[in-house]
């Protein structure tokens, strides 16, 4: 990669008494990208950007982070970046204002470049008419909102967003979006963890995590390109009984149901996935039992390589 | 670093105005335990519920009963046949006290010195005995010492005889206090308590709910360093805790006529000095307690032998030397001499310089205890 790395660590790990929360994550991350961490709750996102923030401290491990090392730097590194927390972190019983003054106070700005920084914050975050409204009185499109701003205050390089969209409407979630970009315009490199597969596909770059494990890295379109699996959808009736014969195969990484199509992902293992499912389904349906059934390959998804990178189609269920 | 710990104190006020009930007992706090500490605590003890054991067929066993009645101290209630019927009476709480005439009252009375007769020859006097004899509930101490005030009571009254004035062997002169109400001495004592209470509470929770609430994790990854967030968060207190020792002063001078001999100037140091030691150990305890269940619990550690050690409740002086060294390790103990030597004896902080000292040197040691435990991590 030609650009400078944001975020580069080697073996960070971190252990909680006897629990492995995140297990020898290596990350390059370059500057002025959107990368995502996605998984499922507790496979290690929020531990891993505390580690990257400073707030942890990995059980082993090297972090540098905007080109220096993390230990020993917190402080410094701190002033140029700016962390989103997955709960709500400002003060309930203060106004919008109130919290973004206070914010604003910490990092030391002055009256008059704090004036002109909260107008122009509540301008670009939809915060005008609400600057005496107690935050915690406040929807969670808002509160987000809010919280984008005071983390984005003082101009950070660098970003975190743990979680940001959890709390929020799907539209909201497509404006959160297009401030990130707006952000990213601007230079400043956005990480940011999820476990909705249609925001990790937004990202540059894309981690996915399972159990403290980095299971795959790359752009949402490598990773689609790179699957081990072809995908199928079968069309046709009694899907469920034929979903319950296909996942009993190992070279059947999944079988979803959606709508009325049965989503099947066969390992690369097979070398004429087409034929061989066909036959697959043709066993499973009994011999004699005309039942029409049409079996198309289809372009992979994120979700599918997210199942295939992390095995859990196998329980059929997908995050 | 001004900036920012001016940052922390707008924050803090703007939170404890929003909070009416916080506000509302910064207020009522003093007041309603000034009344309640004022009105009920009384070491002298009156109307004691008492019963008679009279085996006495004497006609000046009423008139010693009638005596005791109107020293005030006991109410008799019950007459007893006997002394078990008595001693069951004092089991079940019937009575506190109960006065056994005994058969021979009469013959004792007449052999008292200076009562009975005149002239007793000197062979028989070491064969006076006292008349009566009181069994008491001696389990509360302040009863059983307010009985025992009655041993001494003159039988004149018994005898119709006029009064022969005893010179006392040693004379007392009583400064400061001297119609002895337990209230003057009270009030100053009670600053140390709820200053204590009040002001510990505040702060010992200041750091746990930030931590509760979520708030830590953003204000850490900020540039804030430890020291200013700590000073933040005391500073507004220190005005609450002055306001809270305007009101019990003052309170404590309309209601209960308590004065004001000291200088205003050397109240206000002393009582800011035992601020910040007392809002810096709130710190400490803050930043040991991870829920504000655990803080509360310690700062109730703090605060009953903050009560009962100090010498707010029971002279400092009449304590073991063990208790005496724990007592001196409270920041209270030092503000109630302070706050007593100000108030009722006109001292003045320059006079008191060893306690004045201590709780500064309390206060420094705290802030940085504070701040070094508050490391600007999650782990």
């Amino acid at each position: 990669m030609s650009a400078p790395l944001a975020i580069s660590t080697q073996g960070m790990s971190r252990t909680f008494g006897g629990l492995v929360a995140v297990d020898q994550v290596d990350l390059a991350i370059s500057a002025g990208s959107i990368y995502g961490f996605l998984g499922p709750n507790g496979c290690g996102k929020s531990t891993s950007i505390r580690m990257l923030t400073g707030l942890l401290r990995p059980s082993a491990g090297e972090i540098k982070v905007l080109g220096e090392n993390l230990m020993g730097n917190e402080d410094k590194i701190r002033r140029r970046i700016g962390y989103m927390t997955q709960k709500f972190s400002l003060y309930e019983n203060l106004t919008v204002l109130e919290n973004l003054a206070f914010v604003a106070r910490i990092y030391g700005f002055s009256w008059r470049k704090r004036q002109q920084r909260l107008a122009e914050l509540l301008q670009l975050y939809d915060l005008v008419g609400r600057e005496k409204q107690l935050a915690g009185s406040m929807s969670g499109g808002q509160k987000q909102r809010l919280a984008l701003a005071a983390a984005t205050l003082h101009y950070p390089e660098l970003l975190f967003l743990d979680e940001p969209t959890s709390a929020v409407d799907p539209e909201n979630r497509r404006e959160f979006w297009e401030r990130l970009f707006d952000l990213c315009d601007q230079g400043t490199t956005i990480l940011v963890s999820t476990h909705y597969m249609d925001e990790a596909e937004r990202c540059h770059g894309l981690a996915i995590l399972e159990r403290g494990v980095k299971r795959a890295d790359g752009s949402p379109q490598q990773l689609m390109q790179q699957m081990a699996a072809q995908v199928f959808e079968i069309a046709g009736q009694d899907l469920r009984s034929l979903k319950q014969a296909l996942i009993k195969l190992p070279e059947v990484l999944s079988a979803a149901q959606i709508g009325s199509r049965l989503r099947v992902l066969v390992t690369n293992s097979v070398s004429e996935p087409l034929a061989w499912l066909q036959a697959k389904v043709e066993e499973a349906r009994g011999a004699g039992v005309q039942i029409e059934t049409q079996i198309e390959m289809v372009r992979p998804n994120l979700e599918d390589v997210f199942v295939t990178c992390t095995g859990q189609g196998r329980h059929g269920d997908v995050a | 670093m001004l900036l920012r710990i001016f940052a922390v104190v707008v924050k803090e006020l703007r939170q404890l105005s929003r909070d009416r009930m916080t506000f509302g007992m910064i207020v009522m706090i003093p007041l309603v335990q000034l009344m309640l500490f004022g009105y009920a605590i009384n070491t002298d003890a009156r109307h004691l519920p008492a019963g008679v054991v009279n085996l006495s067929a004497s006609a000046y066993a009423p008139r010693l009963v009638n005596a005791v009645q109107a020293s005030q101290v006991v109410d008799f209630k019950r007459n007893y046949a006997n002394v078990m019927e008595a001693e069951a009476a004092l089991t079940r709480g019937e009575v506190k006290a109960v006065l056994y005439i005994p058969p021979d009252f009469a013959e004792r009375l007449l052999r008292f010195p200076n009562q009975g007769q005149a002239e007793l020859p000197i062979s028989a006097q070491p064969l006076a005995r006292p008349v009566a004899q009181w069994l008491v509930d001696g389990s509360d101490t302040v009863v059983a010492a307010t009985i025992k005030s009655l041993r001494q009571m003159p039988l004149n009254e018994v005898l119709d005889r006029p009064v022969s004035a005893t010179v006392a062997s040693l004379e007392v002169v009583q400064y400061f206090n001297p119609e002895q109400r337990s209230v003057v001495n009270i009030v100053p004592g009670l600053l140390g308590v709820i200053l204590t209470m009040t002001m510990v509470m505040f702060t010992s929770a200041a750091i746990v709910r930030e931590r509760e609430q979520g708030n830590m994790e953003f204000l850490i990854t900020t540039p804030i360093r430890p020291i200013e967030l700590m000073l933040g968060k005391i500073l507004p207190y220190v005005v609450v805790g002055l306001v809270q020792v305007s009101i019990i002063l003052g309170a404590g001078h309309v209601l209960f006529d308590v004065p004001f001999r000291g200088g205003l100037d050397s109240m206000a140091l002393a009582s800011m000095l035992f601020i910040c030691a007392s809002l810096t150990l709130g710190l400490v305890i803050s930043t040991i307690a991870k829920t504000q269940l655990q803080s509360m619990q310690l700062t109730i550690f703090v605060l009953l032998p903050s009560i009962l050690l100090s010498g707010f409740m029971f002279p400092y002086e009449a304590m073991p030397v063990a208790a005496q060294w724990i007592a001196e390790a409270l920041p209270a103990t030092h503000f109630m001499r302070m706050s007593r030597a100000i108030v009722l004896r006109d001292a003045q902080v320059m006079e008191l310089s060893f306690d004045a000292l201590w709780l500064l040197g309390f206060t420094l040691v705290g802030l940085v205890v504070a701040s070094l435990r508050f490391a600007k991590r999650l782990d």
